[in-house]
């Protein structure tokens, strides 16, 4: 898959935090545990937790980082951070709309 | 390594306000007598933490965001209460991943696992067949494990783990468990030998010899991505350009720990000994007291010295091995890993005198039988 195509979609998705998924802030950004997948990811920077934390509350990934005031600069870098998130599945497809 | 995960790792040796990994052995006693036990098991400290005394414990580390604990012993699932604590633990959120030898897992108790939420098994195994198993756990250990596999397979647990501690004699069955947990639907997950417990005294007869090593190394080069291995074979990244998966640290103390089946909490599963031992979870302020301010873990995670190790190139990669590694073979804890993949681990062994090793300070084996007993009549008393 071409990799631009693939990360342009993740801009537009409608993500939010699994509801399994724990998180534990910690100094250098939060520890997320799956509890069903078992999986341990360590996030590494707070804006990266903000921008999660927010998803919920946002049509898209891209209006989340607008919202949550991220350097479109920086962008790419939170892209490969949720595409990592994603696939191991602590963030999921969100189908509902925003509950506001 | 990438630079953000360098930062992190940083981050991780300086402590968190919580583990992120804790074991706890819940009780001394075992129906085994393995020629390697961590903790050296066999009978029941008579001062065991309560059933109420755990479940105190269990709020702790709910109220620390704990997400999950690894329960071992001894032989966990002796104690009376074990499937209350169990319960207690997932229901306040925490979950558990308990470590057995199988021989109290009947068909019965394999459905009442199997329904349980938040719950992962690790049946230990140390061979592929019950020659090379046994040698190590017991007669009959074997066929214990298998029966409790088949067990759990039966009642659609899912994917357990069956784990095993790499030796000499089963470092050429890897393939040969990787099959075997492919049969169960299971997850293999293989750890380091340490020298701690009875493996003090087993240890320079078990361990892998330098050849096995690199052939472990390899091994993980090509598999390590589909087994688990509690990242315990850091000190293996000298060998190579690719770092193992995984955080490639000592986390002792930093972000995990051991709490013992009397409370006494300890800097990692393999320094059972009172060097490194920083409280207790009975004392004033409990468990998070201990993890926070203990003078032990405070030094823990401070910058630690390379010491022996500065001048080799290879220090990043394997960060100068596992402190109980050395600390049990008379090793400073400065100097190099026992395995160090270079062979200064030999040389360090051989400065150190025997007299030099620290025993294990606790000794919960059962009484040797003597088929003759003979009285030695003897005084005890100050001279």
């Amino acid at each position: 898959m071409n990799a631009d195509i693939a990360s342009n979609a993740l801009l537009e998705r409608r993500l939010a935090l699994h509801p399994q998924v724990a998180l534990r802030p910690e100094p250098f950004g939060a520890l997320a545990y799956h509890y069903g997948n078992r999986k341990l990811i360590f996030l590494k920077h707070p804006d990266v937790v903000r921008v999660v934390q927010a998803l919920a509350e946002h049509d898209t990934l891209a209006a989340t980082l607008r919202a949550c005031d991220i350097d479109p600069a920086r962008w790419p870098s939170f892209e490969r951070a949720l595409t990592a998130l994603t696939e191991s599945e602590m963030l999921h497809e969100r189908h509902q709309d925003p509950s506001g | 390594m990438s630079a953000t995960k360098t930062h992190l790792v940083e981050q991780l040796k300086g402590g968190l306000d919580a583990p992120i990994c804790l074991t706890w052995e819940l009780t001394y006693a075992c129906n085994l007598e393995c020629v390697h036990c961590l903790s050296s098991s066999g009978r029941r400290d008579p001062r065991e933490l309560t059933t109420d005394e755990a479940k105190a414990v269990l709020d702790e580390l709910h109220d620390l965001q704990v997400f999950y604990i690894n329960i071992g012993g001894g032989e966990p699932t002796i104690r009376r209460d074990f499937f209350e604590i169990l319960e207690y633990s997932i229901g306040r959120g925490i979950g558990v991943k308990f470590s057995t030898n199988g021989a109290f897992i009947d068909a019965d108790k394999a459905r009442r696992l199997a329904a349980m939420e938040y719950l992962d098994i690790q049946i230990s195994l140390d061979g592929t067949d019950a020659v090379t198993n046994d040698a190590v756990r017991g007669e009959g250990s074997y066929d214990m494990a298998i029966r409790a596999m088949n067990h759990l397979r039966d009642a659609g647990f899912g994917e357990f783990k069956i784990s095993v501690v790499v030796t000499r004699h089963n470092v050429d069955q890897l393939d040969e468990f990787k099959a075997l947990a492919d049969s169960f639907g299971a997850q293999l997950r293989i750890t380091r030998l340490r020298p701690s417990g009875r493996g003090a005294d087993s240890w320079h007869d078990l361990h892998p010899t330098q050849a096995q090593q690199r052939q472990i190394y390899d091994w993980l080069v090509a598999n390590g991505d589909k087994v688990l291995t509690g990242d315990s074979f850091f000190h293996l990244n000298a060998l190579g350009e690719e770092p193992l998966p995984g955080l490639n640290m000592c986390g002792a103390g930093r972000v995990v720990c051991l709490i013992d089946p009397i409370g006494d909490v300890y800097a990692c599963p393999f320094v059972i000994h009172d060097e490194f031992k920083a409280g207790s979870v009975r004392d004033e302020g409990g468990f998070a007291q201990v993890w926070k301010h203990s003078d032990l873990f405070t030094e823990l995670r401070e910058p630690q010295s390379a010491g022996a190790c500065s001048s080799c190139g290879s220090y990043d990669a394997c960060q100068g091995g596992c402190m109980a590694a050395k600390f049990f073979v008379g090793i400073p804890l400065d100097g190099p890993d026992p395995e160090c993949v270079y062979g200064h681990g030999e040389a360090a062994m051989l400065a150190a005198s025997a007299g030099d090793r620290p025993r294990p300070m606790m000794d919960h084996s059962k009484p040797v039988k003597v088929a003759t007993p003979e009285r030695v009549s003897v005084t005890i008393g100050r001279r």
